[in-house]
């Protein structure tokens, strides 16, 4: 008997020791944000819907495998039992009201993830550019004039919209503790809100592949006090060092690079989101 | 061109790989030539149109490259066991999972299955062979010549590393340069051909050429599925074909498709692929669906249940295969009102694919439920498949996908329905019709093993990766460091690895056990079948299939006629000359003139590209001036062939 049933004993002993194992452990499951909260919400919900039906499935697997399996004093042996209207309307109605009940709040939660997070409407977002070059990270404060390399530091209980493009491969900007991610794409402009609750650093990552590099492409998301962040801004405007061109267009060429940090910007130079191939020109000439 | 740069130089694994090739090649000559099996060779397989033969080669080759692909899994989980691994360097891991991918899906699943379509559809619709069989083979060797230009790359130039979805602009020339991405363009534009040809083969088979009385609604299943399949391949292949020529122009021609210079746009050839990517996976599905419907039905001694609601569930899911690709790339900012329309399509797919699961489960009610091993990979397909059908509809959530997309969430999704779906039906089929290939059964005691092997170590393997993904573990990282946390899980998940990879080597052993141990046939019935394809006298069907073609009374036509005891043997008066067609190598060489083809444009030697294209345009010649109608089987020869004495 025992044999029968070990794949679901193991599974289930999987799965407890899966779950008991502290779900709250795991990143995505432990948001920093409100954007990231709502897609646990989202998660959770629709978890406890798949747990419901995988509990149908294998209670009315176990039963009528075991019911009917070749035995002696086997009962109820029908070969012709060809269908049942009502069985098959039950099956598909059932579906159905699982994919609206669903749906709602999917569509609901996407429509509310394109906007600043609830709560937050009336505080003036802050514009990050956030820009991939392979396998690097830079990032844009065009209002306070600021750019730095595979780092950001951000306000916290602030909006912040993430103006994403590429100089090259197509990337995704990620940072699960905060919320999901979105495509950075050369000759074009993504947009995506996120937020932090409370102070911390969080790893942020591109998370769709692009070659060599794409593993360590990763930088940090330092979430402030808005008291220390303005500190942060008045002081790297005052200090660090102005881009020039020419080492902007060395960050152009594939490779990792250390943590930047500097008091101007490359927008006077080059939009990415506007020039999807000012990277590849650059390293044509470079390599002359 | 050095030759240190047209061989993959500098990895002892590769100097391995050299060797081993050498070794076989060799071994393969040898053993022809000493046993003189060079005229077996080609008379027998090399120029055949017998799809039952097409269908065993099909199936040999995908078992080959289920071991090339699974080597290239288990290197991966080797490479990821434990933090800051150094066993592969990126490249090298990069390489593997592209490769990875690409043989699984189209030179492993799909070969797989229309093997196994091959073989059994023409004889469930009482048919003697396809309704093209020429073009059957063209098909076939297309397949297998792409598959090995394919997977030469290993060796010759270097493997593509792009992934097997090769979004651009990284597959360009610019971000993957060398003929690695070539390689992947035109080894699956070549057997992408033969997959299209199938495709139509199969379609015009399944409607003209049913035995009398086998209308639409008495066919079984997995004919029904095969039928929606090639629906599916007709209308889904010449996208991935139109869009590899653009890509391919981009590489080789300077054209700007989907460049990141002259306004390409990259997110173009994301579309095509999963316009193209998305059907796929429902052509590597379907079938599945088939042959469980099959088998549950045979070893539940029933009819199916609700066999309306099934063939209209796939037809459906046909249908919507093509209206959900955007859910590939939810987080490619396409606007709330795109994403909210692909998430709700997506979900929907799952009410069809809902009713199939409960539908094998009544299908077993009131049934005679029997253990043998088709069975087994049947219940554990429904047990398994369920847990990625629901954490699929998880991922069509769009608002939660952005936080799934690109994890290890969505690779233990989509193997737990590639596996426990596409793998398992492809077992479950291999060891239900192997006695009609090859007249004698698996070993079930070692088939079980595989089977228990197979399952559990696919659970300790992909199980844990949905908490990988949950916890922020991208998919196609090389490496991870020590302070991520991942190491126990994905230590487990390759423990399961290795344990799929043993299960692989008993099936095989099996093989070879059955071969010399296993009693043969005596009738064509091995497992009181019913359908047509069991109804044959003998085990193996002779070539023409059936001596008389049957008239179809109904749905499981042989089983009603074993129940009222209705077959009779066949005498002298119900035979009559059967035609057959010729074999023919020009099939074979066609394809190997697309092989030269393809290597020259891999290497841009366009020289040896036109060569190989006059050769394959001569030999469309020659086809199309060959008179060659075929042939008559005797009376006398099939008296013969069937013992029939009276």
């Amino acid at each position: 008997m025992y044999k029968r049933y070990k794949p679901f004993v193991f599974l289930g002993m999987l799965l407890t020791v899966f779950l008991l194992s502290g779900c709250s452990d795991l990143l995505v499951l432990d948001p920093k944000g409100p954007v990231a909260q709502q897609q646990k919400d989202l998660i959770m919900y629709s978890i406890i819907f798949m747990i419901g039906i995988i509990m149908v499935v294998y209670v009315l697997f176990g039963f009528i495998v075991y019911k009917y399996r070749d035995h002696k004093g086997h009962k109820g042996y029908d070969p012709e039992n060809k269908g049942s209207h009502l069985i098959e309307a039950i099956c598909l109605i059932i579906p159905l009201i699982i994919v609206v009940a669903l749906s709602i709040p999917t569509v609901k939660t996407i429509y509310s993830l394109e906007e600043a997070p609830k709560g937050s409407e009336n505080k003036k977002p802050l514009v990050i550019q956030a820009t991939s070059v392979d396998w690097k990270w830079i990032f844009t404060y065009p209002e306070q004039n600021i750019e730095t390399v595979n780092y950001i530091n951000i306000p916290e209980d602030r909006p912040i919209l993430f103006k994403l493009t590429s100089a090259d491969s197509m990337n995704s900007f990620w940072v699960p503790s905060l919320g999901g991610q979105k495509y950075a794409m050369a000759g074009m402009q993504t947009e995506l809100y996120l937020q932090a609750d409370d102070p911390g650093v969080f790893d942020g990552r591109n998370s769709n592949f692009n070659g060599e590099g794409f593993t360590d492409q990763t930088f940090k998301v330092a979430a402030l006090t808005s008291e220390s962040f303005d500190k942060w801004a008045k002081e790297t405007q005052q200090e660090a060092p102005k881009l020039t061109k020419k080492q902007y267009d060395q960050l152009m060429l594939q490779g990792h690079t250390k943590e930047m940090t500097f008091s101007s910007t490359h927008l006077k130079w080059v939009k990415h989101e506007n020039d999807a191939d000012y990277a590849i020109k650059v390293r044509e000439r470079l390599s002359k | 061109m050095k030759w240190d740069e047209f061989f993959v130089t500098g990895d002892p694994l590769i100097y391995g790989a050299d060797v081993s090739i050498a070794i076989t090649m060799l071994g393969i000559v040898f053993f022809l030539t000493y046993f003189k099996k060079w005229k077996w060779l080609w008379t027998e397989w090399l120029t055949t149109v017998d799809h039952k033969k097409i269908g065993i080669m099909y199936i040999i080759s995908a078992i080959l490259m289920l071991f090339r692909g699974g080597v290239d899994a288990l290197l991966m989980r080797t490479q990821l066991a434990v933090p800051e691994m150094e066993f592969l360097d990126s490249q090298k891991y990069n390489e593997i999972f592209t490769t990875h991918g690409t043989i699984m899906i189209i030179f492993m699943a799909m070969p797989f299955l229309i093997g196994l379509i091959n073989v059994v559809v023409p004889l469930q619709i009482g048919a003697r062979d396809v309704a093209y069989p020429y073009l059957n083979a063209v098909s076939f060797w297309t397949f297998f010549i792409g598959a090995m230009l394919f997977n030469i790359s290993f060796v010759i130039g270097g493997s593509p590393s792009a992934g097997w979805t090769s979004y651009m602009p990284l597959a360009s020339n610019e971000l993957s340069p060398g003929p690695g991405q070539n390689y992947y363009l035109l080894g699956l534009q070549i057997s992408g051909i033969g997959t299209l040809l199938t495709g139509i083969n199969f379609m015009v088979t399944i409607f003209k050429m049913r035995a009398p009385g086998m209308t639409l609604f008495r066919m079984p299943m997995f004919t029904w599925s095969a039928l929606v399949t090639m629906a599916i391949i007709i209308f889904a292949f010449p996208i991935l074909t139109v869009a590899l020529a653009l890509m391919t122009f981009d590489r080789l021609f300077g054209s700007h498709f989907f460049t990141l210079q002259g306004e390409g746009m990259d997110m173009l050839w994301a579309n095509l692929f999963w316009l193209w990517g998305h059907p796929e996976v429902y052509i590597v599905i379907l079938p599945a669906f088939g042959i469980f419907s099959e088998i549950i039905a045979t070893f539940s001694k029933k009819t199916l249940f609700g066999y309306k609601a099934m063939v209209w569930s796939m037809v459906l899911i046909a249908a919507y295969s093509f209206l959900v690709w955007v859910h590939h790339f939810f987080t490619m900012g396409s606007g709330a009102l795109v994403n909210s329309f692909f998430s709700v399509t997506t979900m929907l797919i799952g009410v069809p694919t809902g009713v199939k699961i409960f539908n094998w489960l009544f299908t077993m009610r009131k049934g005679q439920i029997e253990f043998s091993t088709p069975m087994l990979w049947s219940l554990g397909f429904i047990v398994n498949f369920v847990i990625g059908g629901v954490t699929g509809v998880m991922l069509a959530m769009a608002a939660a996908n952005y936080q799934y997309h690109n994890t290890y969430f969505l690779v233990a999704h989509f193997h737990y329905v590639l596996i426990a779906g596409t793998v398992f039906a492809c077992f479950a089929g291999l060891v239900y019709w192997y006695p009609k290939m090859f007249g004698h059964k698996l070993n079930e005691r070692i088939g079980k093993w595989v089977f228990w092997l197979f399952t559990i170590g696919f659970n300790i393997c992909f199980f844990p990766q949905y908490f990988l993904g949950l916890d922020g573990m991208p998919r196609r990282i090389y490496t991870y460091s020590e302070e991520s946390g991942w190491g126990p899980l994905n230590m487990i998940s390759t423990v399961g690895g290795f344990m799929m990879g043993i299960a692989f080597l008993v099936l095989v052993y099996n093989i070879y056990y059955s071969f010399r141990y296993e009693p043969r046939e005596k009738t064509g019935d091995a497992w009181n079948g019913r359908t047509l394809e069991w109804s044959t006298p003998s085990a193996m069907p002779p070539f023409y299939n059936f001596a008389k073609i049957p008239v179809v009374k109904g749905l499981d036509h042989f089983w009603n006629e074993k129940q009222n005891k209705e077959i009779k043997p066949l005498t002298t008066q119900d035979l009559q000359k059967i035609h057959m067609p010729n074999n023919s190598g020009v099939p074979f060489v066609m394809a190997s003139f697309f092989f030269v083809s393809g290597f020259g444009l891999v290497f841009e030697w366009y020289w040896m590209a036109i060569i190989g294209l006059i050769g394959v345009l001569a030999t469309l010649v020659i086809r199309s001036f060959d008179y060659n109608n075929g042939y008559y089987v005797s009376v006398e020869e099939i008296k013969e062939t069937e013992n029939i004495t009276k």
